[in-house]
């Protein structure tokens, strides 16, 4: 399965033509865009720089603990970002550290286990922050629903909870909504992989030259990893977060 | 109009009762005892009628001063048995999901009451045929009523009612209303009841709580409360 493939700098550059095409777009027809783009393409060459450079390092160390190092700063990151988009949530940061953390340890944890990939940097970290991304997207979008559901819901709740029905039941139907669209993305996308889109890993590894079916067969483990990290990280960022929206009185808090 | 029930026996007794939210005092030292039998709390809007009701069953509890209910402080209640004994019903219809019925069950099963349907919805002005209907198929006056009926599968003690009929047309307030005042004749229940209308707190209640701003304007024997 190992493969290797050479890229200049040089031919990243030519690419950028491409980054020109979609600015020309942006001003061509108004869409103000153009700002967005080049901050986007700065920020992608810089970042991935020098992620490149830090998993060089890390695999030329070999040890777990910087692994474990670099995978709790994007878990914390990751959480940093998605608060970012869950701003309805009261104290949404725990919840989503807590969610990220959990899907990406027991995700990890468990490929590892199963014998599908060595706890060595060298799969650890890429797969790593492949379930750690999506988990944060998955949790921010649930996270969105969640606090927007409960805010135009809350005569709803507040009407349930005047029955005397706790905050969690009060609260199940929305954040049954929320999981729902956080997890619904990576669902759909899953169904049609393969008819309407070729995934990252495969045409990587494609471009890279390494056998197809090898290719398809990483893909679908990383998939279904990915299905089972998404789906944990919903779960606990939006089982515990909904808490915050309650008084332990069972009562909706006033939100300013 | 039914005789003023002094002897009545204290449900809810307020000692210097005070709420602010968002820098705005809501409820200023109010002092007030509620007994037993239907008593309208009146006021202009913004006075702080509805945020008094939410307070007694513990939906929002006060920054300052005590609430007892019957003689026993409410913080000292299970918030979640208070509810099913002291049960509110917004000034807004909100059903969850589904039919008539399954909201029915809901509400008894959370009191750990045996559903009688009809009963409920027959008490609430409503034909048994509705346990059936789909609640968003509904219009705002049988919401209303199924709001009612909901809160009557727990079989509470006291009901607490928000402007009842604010989003209905004439007839459909007098059937409510109608509906109240029969409730008080066939159940050994006690209503408190959110107006921003004096008529309808006469035709109500034999008790007033009048607020202004917040504070207790008067409180008493209807007649003496809203002079």
């Amino acid at each position: 399965m190992t493969t290797s493939i050479d890229v200049s700098l040089g031919q990243v550059a030519a690419a950028l033509a491409l980054v020109a095409l979609a600015a020309a777009i942006s001003f061509w027809r108004r869409t103000d865009l153009e700002r967005d783009i080049v901050v986007a393409t700065v920020r992608s060459f810089v970042q991935l720089t020098a992620i490149g450079y830090a998993i060089k390092l890390i695999f030329e160390a070999d040890t777990i603990w910087l692994v474990l190092a670099l995978l709790s700063v994007m878990v914390f990151f990751g959480a940093l970002t998605a608060r970012g988009r869950a701003k309805k949530v009261p104290g949404a940061f725990w919840p989503l550290l807590i969610g990220l953390a959990i899907a990406a340890a027991s995700t990890l944890g468990l490929v590892v286990a199963l014998g599908i990939f060595e706890a060595t940097p060298r799969y650890l970290v890429p797969v790593g922050g492949m379930m750690i991304g999506n988990a944060m997207t998955a949790s921010a979008v649930a996270l969105n629903r969640l606090g927007d559901e409960v805010s135009d819901s809350r005569a709803r709740i507040e009407a349930t909870l005047a029955l005397g029905a706790t905050a969690r039941e009060a609260a199940a139907p929305f954040v049954r909504r929320a999981l729902r669209s956080g997890t619904i993305t990576l669902i759909d996308s899953t169904k049609t992989t393969g008819l309407i889109f070729f995934p990252g890993t495969m045409v990587g590894m494609l471009l890279a030259g390494a056998e197809p079916t090898d290719a398809v067969r990483l893909q679908l483990i990383l998939l279904y990893a990915l299905l089972g990290s998404t789906a944990i990280a919903a779960l606990v960022a939006t089982g515990l977060a909904y808490r915050n929206f309650f008084t332990p009185a069972q009562q909706l808090r006033e939100l300013s | 109009m039914r005789a003023v029930r002094d002897h009545a026996a204290v449900l809810f007794e307020l000692r210097d009762v005070s709420l602010t939210r968002a820098g705005r005092p809501v409820l200023d030292s109010v002092s007030a005892e509620i007994r037993t039998g239907a008593t309208a709390i009146v006021g202009p809007s913004g006075s702080g009628k509805s945020t008094l009701l939410r307070l007694l069953n513990r939906l929002a509890d006060p920054d300052a001063g005590t609430i007892a209910y019957r003689d026993r402080p409410l913080i000292e209640y299970d918030p979640l048995a208070l509810r099913h004994e002291v049960s509110l019903v917004p000034q807004l219809p909100a059903l969850l999901e589904g039919t008539v019925e399954s909201n029915l069950l809901y509400a008894a099963g959370l009191a750990g009451k045996q559903l009688d349907a009809a009963r409920c919805l027959g008490l609430a002005g409503l034909d048994a045929e509705f346990a059936v209907r789909d609640v968003g198929k509904l219009s705002v006056g049988e919401q209303q009523r199924a709001m009612l009926a909901r809160a009557l599968a727990q079989e509470p003690d006291v009901l607490l009612l928000d402007e009842p009929t604010s989003a209905l047309d004439h007839d459909a307030r007098d059937a409510i209303e109608g509906t109240l005042l029969r409730l008080r004749t066939e159940l050994d229940i006690s209503l408190i009841v959110v107006s921003h209308d004096p008529e309808q707190a006469r035709r109500l209640a034999d008790r007033a709580l009048r607020l202004k701003a917040g504070r207790v304007a008067a409180c008493g024997p209807l007649e003496e409360a809203l002079a």
